[in-house]
């Protein structure tokens, strides 16, 4: 990466600087497109064709868990963060690990959550509603399972690397990518899950 | 192999980067960050489920509290704050909120006033026979 130096900066402070930028900028692209599936489900909220609507199929009790377990890791992901730039192995091997298996565990949830939902004919073709649900919960659900095999990406990379300049850089960008995923997961529970039960 | 270690300095910041990871004193604003986010996300449930509340004033509860977590996560996470250092970070943020209320606030009046323009779909169904 060829980066004009900043002043008051060296040469990879500036990497770094430019980097974590212009990562964030995607991160922000990319909520604006989930706002549009946010947009859509609030609006086909109550198209239910006569099926199963949001208080007779939401478990609050599993997003409960769900919530935790992802707030967790991204306290764990924070932990790896600060590990990488101590340049301790250690700690940033167990957080990073931390960090997986809480997010393998919420993956797991939300799949059982999507099967339980099938099961009871209730999968993305009954109505609008449950399509504009599968779509939301689903899209985020794949951007953690692409970000767990991030995770495994950069424990590796370090394994092999070690702290270099250019895999701090990537683990700042994979930091930024998880914490974002659980602004959107704070979002979503809010929108989707609790106020779909409200009384 | 010797790289120095990339450090935030005086001028800029990259977003997640923290201006206390010179002296070391960064887990405390994590373990800040946690402490708040699940105290807001407990409330949060509490509100859901509790009967204590006037039931529409429940969604606007609801949403208030989420909007003060995506703040905490912001600023003890993402280390996205009000400092000198990140202003390109906040302008860049403030546009994608403007660009998300447009999207949700649009979309929802919008079609809003479609459904409340749009005939009943039985009269419609008989006209189009």
């Amino acid at each position: 990466m060829n980066v004009a130096v900043l002043p008051g900066h060296n040469a990879d402070e500036s990497k770094r600087i430019a980097a974590g930028y212009g990562f964030w900028i995607f991160l922000l692209s990319d909520i604006v497109m989930f706002s549009c599936f946010f947009a859509s489900y609030a609006v086909l909220v109550h198209a239910t064709a006569g099926g199963p609507d949001t208080r007779q199929l939401f478990d609050v009790d599993r997003v409960a868990i769900e919530t935790a377990c992802l707030l967790a890791s991204s306290f764990t992901c924070g932990l790896a963060f600060v590990a990488s730039g101590r340049r301790s192995a250690a700690l940033f091997y167990l957080s990073m690990t931390a960090t997986l298996a809480l997010g393998a565990a919420f993956i797991a949830l939300e799949v059982v959550e999507f099967v339980s939902l099938a099961a009871r004919n209730a999968g993305p073709g009954r109505s609008a509603f449950l399509s504009a649900f599968f779509a939301l919960v689903g899209c985020h659900g794949i951007h953690v399972t692409i970000g767990l095999l991030w995770l495994c990406t950069m424990m590796a990379q370090v394994y092999a690397k070690g702290f270099r300049g250019d895999i701090l850089r990537r683990i700042l960008c994979f930091t930024l990518f998880w914490h974002a995923l659980d602004i959107v997961w704070v979002a979503l529970f809010t929108v989707v899950y609790l106020i779909g039960v409200a009384p | 192999m010797t790289e120095s270690p990339p450090r935030p300095s005086a001028n800029q910041l990259a977003p997640g980067d923290s201006p206390e990871a010179r002296s070391g004193s960064e887990i405390g604003g994590y373990v800040i960050g946690l402490v708040l986010a699940g105290g807001l996300t407990s409330v949060s449930f509490w509100v859901a489920r509790g009967t204590l509340f006037w039931p529409p004033s429940i969604p606007t509860a609801l949403i208030v509290l989420a909007i003060a977590q995506m703040g905490v996560h912001l600023v003890f996470f993402l280390h996205v704050t009000s400092g000198p250092d990140s202003t390109n970070n906040v302008l860049a943020l403030a546009f994608g909120v403007l660009i998300v209320f447009l999207i949700i606030a649009g979309s929802l009046w919008i079609m809003a006033n479609l459904d409340h323009n749009m005939l009943p779909m039985d009269r419609l169904m008989e006209m189009q026979r």
